[in-house]
């Protein structure tokens, strides 16, 4: 298959998809091409969408990948869509999630040890939103649930995979200057 | 201001009777409001004036207090870890000869490391609170009720639901399993079990759940908590034909 065919396919394949197209997906969507050159039409397919002044984005979120508005149009699309912007996280339901995001698996009483408090009726509303995952219990006396972060928590906040987060040690610098 | 009922034991008795209560610690704490002064004050971290921060530190729960504000235990404890901390300072501790002076721990030390690791997830929230804003001024297109392959597909309905789920009883029956199994898992754990596979996977055989039911009864127990899901509205089934095999797809919120 020419290349230029492979690129559109995956173009419609991402422009169709409900959830971020991984590349494992797309090999399977061309059984007979080699991966590397399906991962290869994949990059310039998303070097070139992008590059080009359209109004959509192709970003690589949650192991995958999807296509998107760009960030700079959210005006006049709310006003078409008459939609209000989504209800946000309290900072509150934040720090717990970011204690959560960094420390997973972590344990009610962990999170409490970080954040000084109890943090009961934030991680209700991460676990409704479903940023937030039962992981399990610790083999712990007690047998504590363990917290972690979902798919959805990635999609969420834009992020590849948990390690496209940036490291704790660069905000322990900035609160070592901070304070 | 959102509602929890555990640990929103009353204090403060008369609040009752004022009708208002505030909770605080949904948006600060302890730790926040130390950090707070430590900042106005333009304090050094590393050498915290305790006796003014305790003194500040308990003006502000007085105040707290005078309007009525609901506060958790964590805010006493504090207090307490303060006065401990200030009581430590005005010791002078004995320095032995195992002990040199410069190795003696200061009893500041932990609470400084504690507000410096809560200040750098405070950090971390800020990066998230970003991200979010970032995220919420992007689209992607609507999810349709197509399946990703495009083929129509038939809702279930509880009837196809049922018999399916007699036929997996026939079968079961058929296989005669010895039940050897003692634990009993509730319709609850079940529930609990099956969201659990949802945060991995998308779409499900409703045939892989049957297949690891133990006993008769661990079957029913997965009828009911695949119809409560479905009750809930959390999964949806769907078959690609009519007698087909039943799929569960996770429903996903609109974003």
């Amino acid at each position: 298959m020419e290349i230029s065919e492979m690129q559109a396919v995956i173009e419609a394949v991402i422009y169709v998809a409900d959830d971020p197209v991984r590349l494992e997906e797309l090999k399977e969507v061309f059984p007979k091409e080699n991966p590397e050159t399906i991962e290869q039409a994949l990059q310039s397919l998303i070097e070139s969408f992008n590059s080009r002044p359209g109004g959509m984005l192709i970003r690589e979120v949650a192991g995958g990948f999807r296509m998107t508005t760009r960030p700079e149009h959210h005006e006049q699309i709310r006003s078409y869509l008459k939609t209000r912007p989504n209800a946000k996280l309290s900072m509150a339901a934040l720090e717990t999630l970011a204690v959560i995001a960094y420390k997973q698996p972590v344990t009610m009483a962990e999170i409490l040890a970080i954040r000084g408090k109890k943090s009961t009726s934030a991680l209700k509303t991460l676990l409704e939103r479903k940023l937030v995952a039962i992981l399990g219990r610790k083999q712990v006396v007690g047998r504590p649930i363990l917290y972690g972060t979902s798919k959805e928590f990635l999609i969420h906040f834009g992020l590849k995979n948990l390690s496209d987060l940036p490291t704790l040690e660069e905000f322990a610098q900035i609160a070592g200057e901070q304070l | 201001m959102e509602s929890g009922d555990e640990h929103n034991q009353c204090m403060n008795p008369q609040s009752e009777d004022a009708g208002i209560t505030i909770r605080l610690e949904d948006f600060e704490g302890p730790l926040d409001l130390l950090l707070h002064l430590i900042k106005r004050e333009e304090i050094d971290i590393w050498d915290i004036p305790i006796a003014r921060i305790t003194e500040q530190y308990l003006d502000y729960l007085q105040i707290m207090k005078d309007l009525n504000i609901n506060l958790a235990g964590d805010w006493l404890m504090m207090a307490a870890n303060l006065i401990y901390i200030k009581s430590r300072m005005l010791v002078p501790q004995e320095s032995t000869e195992e002990t040199p002076e410069d190795e003696q721990t200061d009893p500041r030390t932990e609470l400084v490391y504690q507000l410096l690791e809560h200040q750098k997830f405070k950090n971390a929230a800020e990066m998230l609170y970003t991200r979010e804003e970032v995220e919420n001024a992007v689209w992607n297109n609507p999810p349709s009720e197509i399946l990703d392959d495009g083929s129509e597909v038939i809702a279930v309905t509880v009837f196809d639901l049922l018999r399916a789920f007699h036929e997996v009883v026939q079968r079961f029956d058929a296989q005669r399993v010895l039940e050897v199994e003692p634990e009993e898992i509730t319709i609850e754990q079940q529930i609990t079990e099956i969201r659990n596979r949802f945060v991995v996977h998308d779409k499900l055989l409703i045939s892989t759940f049957f297949s690891e039911a133990r006993s008769k009864r661990h079957l029913i127990v997965i009828f009911l908590a695949l119809l409560e899901l479905v009750r809930l509205r959390e999964v949806w089934l769907y078959q690609k034909r009519v007698f087909g095999e039943i799929h569960i797809k996770k429903v996903k919120e609109s974003g």
